[in-house]
């Protein structure tokens, strides 16, 4: 026990001293970026399929391409557990990468965990970059400069979800006395598409039925006994895990419910949700923000360059490059990058390591042209969008792909919301409600 | 050791119901005290303040209220969470609705909520005990999260359902560095500290070690079990709100009901049973081994195997370390790691000769 | 309109019946080592996820489905000689709250184990019932009740009588009821402790096999199994900590109120309420009987 006891404090000590500030000896220059990873538990799937695709395109870059302008590019990780608690202490230990560098940029993939972070951004100087999650009002740039929703938030995700419905009734009109069921885990999350989803839903004269599942949510079949009752034209599921998002189509098969009234949220429907299904899977739409496939130029070199000619992919499993969270993940390291190459130049440091407030102005300053997609490789796996100092939410875009009980099967091509502007006025509204309530004044743009 | 604990007697009351017998131990614990207050805020750097020292003095706080209920009173309870959360978001709203409340009495004010909830849902405890007392608990454990997530009143119904908590204004200053939190922290800790040693060394406790120890043999010495027990539930609360209201105001900075979840709870009752059962200095032990460890386990791996391995792998391998080092505990020490340092100090005390 | 609703009621009671037999079936674990040695086995849920992970895991590399069960089922053996051997044995005589944190630590690492050895994607298991409406049924009276569901609650019967059986007739079941009295008291009148003990967690390994296998082909084989043990607490002690028969009737009580409940009270409140339902009414319980419904009742003397 000794022995034991000795040794577990030696070990103690040598990892103080790691995570004390060490000093910075560049001999390349470096750019640090922190990867806060959720691995095991519940959300395991997506944590290793995101946050596989952001370290494999950091890879790559370096790789392929000697970093960005010569900078070679250098993470680290910090496991979450996706709980808020874990995600405060990440980000602090990620704060200062091994190199001494501060981070720039965020990605909790969470909305807990981005929430517990928020408030933290414009006093360290840090980006927080929410991939189609989080705080969906912090689109409004002039109330959160350091937040940012590319490429798209909940609230224009479900405004196209609808817009996908009426066109499948054959206009809006035709929606009048329809009813849709939100089915939804029992969180913030959960409720977070609910104040535009209610605005279409009076709009449009449909009938919205809101019903809860509580976490984890293996257990639906009351909730899908009340469909039964109700006998929605459609149902939007909104879920969280892989086991609640399966258990929704399973039940859904259960009840006779056709699965190809069934819409499911982008962070329910990923080729992990689908396949455990099985059979029940098939017929249901998901919404997309990164289109899954390894057709993709850039992906397809990538798998190339990393899984068959070395072997420095960051995957377990290669065979999961190009899924729907791989390559929302590369979606999301993309912007980083690109959002590095913006800083570098317009602050002449091109081949130099820039700071946070260099950052922050290259991310807003992202504009994703649809000829700068295809220079990259990813034509038509992400919406071409522009930021702007007050627009921090992207495209607002989404396709929407079906699956066929094998994989997913595109059936639209890129849907907005059915008005834009109106999802806007909530984004501006909420957002000053809260700088108001916080007395925050908003941050004049130029 | 520095000091000797043979012959010295008490010679008068006033000595025998000291909180710190000896003279050395308080001269440590003033030290202790004095670091933490004058040296830590100005050399420790912002992770060490707000990443783990911060959470950790919250924590150990919540882990005293259940080590008084279950290490003192002996009822097992797997509520503390919910207290917690009952408790921060009384403080939000006290914050919110009364402004010109000074946030230390908004702190107590929602303390004193969080007793409230505590005693309601310590009354099964009359009729129930021992794990089924446990599972009876964990309805408290839902139910508050529920009401507090399904009613809107409690968030300000703010749409995204997370709110951000408000800054700490004591006396017309802001408390928002990671050292002026902590020092906060710190003071509310160690004055709730002090206050439990008194509690736990007095009447309250001996009524609570008695309940513990045989209830019907303390009901048939005149010690009224509905009172002590439910004494026991509210002050128990009365330490988890208030270590729930600082753990979301300083370290979470946020509140979301789903963050006090059950698996806050049980990680509660892992610390309280590692520190050791019915001990003051337990609670900080067993809360700093259970925060600490996979952080600890987290970083050792990152920089002894960095990518040679799966992270996946590394992240399970980190549980399986954390659920054998559990085990080894409750093997070798099923006191806690407070034997295992009286132990250490009986040891010193007569160093340099062997037993 | 009014007979829709009577069918409806019915459905979803028949529904809640079904869902509490699958919480029997993880509940009914917990009895099993609980009755042995009065643990309470935090690590059931846990080997839930071990059991049925590891059974599609070996599929996954190739072996049949009736040579991955064998496999499975001397694995879970192993798993419970080891338990047996590096946690209880080292642990005899300790009290109740110790014996459960070190159940908890075994939890963590079955976990962690599982983890490692079969990564941490989640699995289809198919185990060729289907997870859809008997036809037969809704054709005659509109009542959708699912092929798997049933099959599941024969299952769960089938087993709690075995067991309720061979603990209430046996010699075994008489050794298990001495130790789970007193340990002491047991091995001094010569039963051996370490037997019984290895038994009854090898068969509580196979008893969270099945449940595993049962969940996992209706929710898919990953992690959040190990959250269904919340879900079995409340019939545990409904039923009482140490009835085999009562985990069964808890069971049914359980899933009928909580399905009930949501679905005709729940939307007063926005629902959600069968998260703590089945708590309350075991506290509702507990009130009258503080031992559960078949519980042992406990004479304490001074």
């Amino acid at each position: 026990m000794h022995q034991t006891l000795k040794r577990v404090a030696a070990a103690a000590l040598a990892s103080a001293a790691l995570t004390m500030p060490a000093t910075p000896t560049l001999a390349q220059e470096e750019q640090y970026f922190p990867v806060p990873s959720s691995r095991v538990g519940p959300f395991s799937a997506m944590g290793t399929g995101y946050y596989g695709g952001i370290i494999d395109y950091m890879n790559y870059t370096n790789i392929k391409h000697g970093g960005v302008n010569g900078v070679k590019l250098v993470w680290a990780e910090c496991e979450t557990e996706y709980n808020a608690a874990r995600t405060v202490e990440c980000y602090q230990r990620l704060l200062t990468g091994p190199n001494g560098q501060k981070m720039l940029v965020f990605d909790t993939l969470g909305t807990p965990g981005a929430y517990a972070v928020i408030n933290r951004m414009a006093e360290e100087e840090t980006v927080l970059a929410q991939y189609g999650y989080g705080r969906t009002d912090a689109a409004d740039g002039t109330v959160w400069p350091w937040v940012f929703n590319a490429a798209s938030h909940y609230w224009s995700q479900i405004g196209m979800k609808m817009q996908f419905m009426a066109d499948q009734e054959g206009g809006v009109e035709n929606m009048k006395g329809k009813k849709i069921v939100h089915l939804h885990i029992d969180s913030a999350y959960g409720r977070e598409p609910l104040p535009a989803m209610r605005q279409i839903s009076k709009d449009w004269g449909v009938e919205l039925v809101e019903i809860s599942i509580p976490p984890p949510g293996l257990e639906q079949q009351s909730q899908w006994l009340q469909i039964r009752r109700e006998r929605p034209d459609w149902v939007t599921f909104w879920g969280a895990g892989s086991g609640m998002n399966s258990t929704g189509m399973t039940n859904a098969a259960r009840m006779g419910f056709p699965r190809e009234r069934l819409v499911y949220v982008t962070f329910g429907g990923a080729e992990e949700d689908m396949v455990p299904a099985g059979d029940a899977a098939k017929g249901t739409f998901v919404v997309a923000n990164a289109v899954p496939g390894r057709e993709f130029p850039l992906i397809a070199d990538m798998y190339k360059t990393l899984y068959e000619d070395s072997n420095e992919g960051n995957m377990a499993n290669p065979d999961r490059v190009g899924t729907v969270y791989y390559n929302r993940g590369v979606g999301a390291a993309i912007m980083w990058i690109e959002a590095l190459k913006n800083a570098q130049e317009a602050s002449g440091k091109v081949g130099k390591a820039v700071n946070g407030v260099e950052f922050r102005d290259g991310y807003e300053a992202l504009d994703m042209t649809p000829a700068k997609l295809e220079e990259i490789g990813i034509t038509g796996m992400v919406a071409p969008f522009a930021l702007s100092c007050e627009k921090h939410d992207g495209a607002g875009k989404f396709r929407m792909m079906q699956w066929n009980g094998d994989k997913f099967e595109l059936v639209t091509d890129w849907m907005g919301p059915p008005d834009p502007t109106f999802i806007r006025g909530l984004v501006e509204s909420s957002a000053g409600k809260f700088a108001s309530e916080n007395g925050i004044t908003a941050k004049a743009c130029g | 050791m520095l000091y000797r604990q043979a012959g010295r007697f008490r010679t008068s009351y006033a000595q025998d119901s000291r909180l710190v017998p000896y003279f050395e131990d308080r001269i440590a614990l003033a030290l202790l005290l004095f670091f933490g207050l004058a040296v830590l805020p100005f050399t420790a750097s912002d992770y060490w303040l707000s990443a783990i020292l911060i959470p950790w003095l919250c924590l150990s706080l919540v882990a005293l209220g259940q080590n008084i209920l279950m290490g003192y009173a002996g009822q097992l309870s797997l509520g503390s969470a919910g207290f917690m959360a009952a408790g921060a978001f009384a403080c939000f709203n006290f914050e919110l609705r009364i402004p010109e409340m000074p946030f230390l009495v908004s702190l107590m004010m929602s303390g004193l909520v969080a007793a409230a909830v505590g005693i309601v849902f310590g009354l099964p405890s009359l009729r129930i005990r021992g794990l089924y007392l446990a599972v009876a608990t964990l309805a408290s454990q839902f139910f508050i999260v529920w009401v507090i997530d399904k009613f809107g009143w409690f968030k300000n119904y703010d749409s995204s359902g997370i709110i951000t908590a408000q800054d700490i204004v004591i006396m017309g200053y802001s408390f928002t560095s990671p050292a002026e939190m902590y020092v906060v922290v710190l003071l509310v800790v160690a004055f709730m500290t002090l206050l439990a040693m008194n509690m736990a060394a007095g009447s309250i406790g001996r009524n609570w070690m008695a309940v513990r120890d045989m209830d019907v043999a303390a009901e048939a010495m005149g010690i009224s079990l509905l009172r002590t027990k439910l004494q026991a539930f509210a002050i128990s609360s009365f330490y988890c709100g208030v270590g729930g209201a600082l753990f979301a105001f300083t370290f979470l900075q946020s509140l979301e009901p789903v963050a006090f979840d059950i698996n806050l709870s049980f990680r509660i009752l892992f610390m309280v049973i590692i520190g050791g059962l019915g001990t003051i200095i337990g609670a900080y032990l067993g809360a700093g081994f259970i925060l600490l460890l996979p952080v600890f386990l987290n970083i050792f791996f990152h920089a002894v195997v960095g990518d040679a391995v799966d992270a996946t792998i590394v992240s399970a391998f980190e549980q399986v370390i954390f659920g054998v080092l559990m085990i080894v505990f409750m093997i070798y020490e099923p006191l806690g790691i407070a034997r295992l340092l009286e132990l250490a100090q009986e040891r010193l005390r007569r160093w340099p000769f062997k037993v | 309109m009014d007979w829709y609703a009577v069918v409806f009621f019915f459905e979803v009671l028949i529904g809640g019946l079904l869902a509490g037999v699958m919480y029997s079936l993880v509940a009914l674990g917990f009895v099993l080592i609980y009755k042995a040695s009065s643990v309470f086995n935090f690590a059931q849920g846990a080997m839930v996820f071990f059991a049925v992970l590891s059974f599609v895991g070996f599929m996954e590399i190739g072996l049949h489905f009736w040579v991955a069960l064998p496999v499975t089922v001397v694995l879970m053996i192993l798993v419970g000689m080891c338990t047996e051997r590096f946690v209880l044995r080292p642990l005899v005589n300790q009290s109740d709250d110790t014996l459960l944190m070190a159940t908890i630590g075994l939890a963590f690492v079955l976990e962690g184990l599982a983890q490692m050895a079969w990564g941490v994607e989640v699995r289809r298991l198919d185990l060729g019932i289907p997870d859809v409406p008997m036809q037969w049924l809704a054709d005659l009276t509109d009542i959708f009740v699912s092929t798997l569901d049933v099959v599941a609650g024969v299952v769960a019967g089938l087993m709690v009588a075995v067991l309720a059986l061979i603990f209430s007739r046996t010699k075994v079941g008489l050794g298990l009821r001495a130790v789970a009295d007193s340990h002491a008291a047991a091995q001094s009148i010569g039963i051996p402790l370490r037997q019984i003990w290895m038994m009854v967690w090898a068969t509580a390994g196979i008893v969270a096999l099945v449940a595993g296998m049962l969940w996992g082909a209706r929710s898919g084989v990953q992690f959040a199994l190990v959250g269904i043990a919340l879900k079995a607490l409340p019939v545990l002690i409904i039923g009482g900590f140490t009835s085999v028969p009562g985990v069964i009737v808890a069971g049914l009580i359980v899933g009928a109120s909580e399905k009930l409940a949501e679905v005709y009270i729940g939307p007063l409140f926005g629902g959600g309420i069968e998260g703590w339902s089945p708590y309350m009414l075991a506290v509702f319980f507990l009130m009258f009987r503080p031992e559960g419904l078949f519980g042992e009742k406990l004479i304490r003397r001074v």
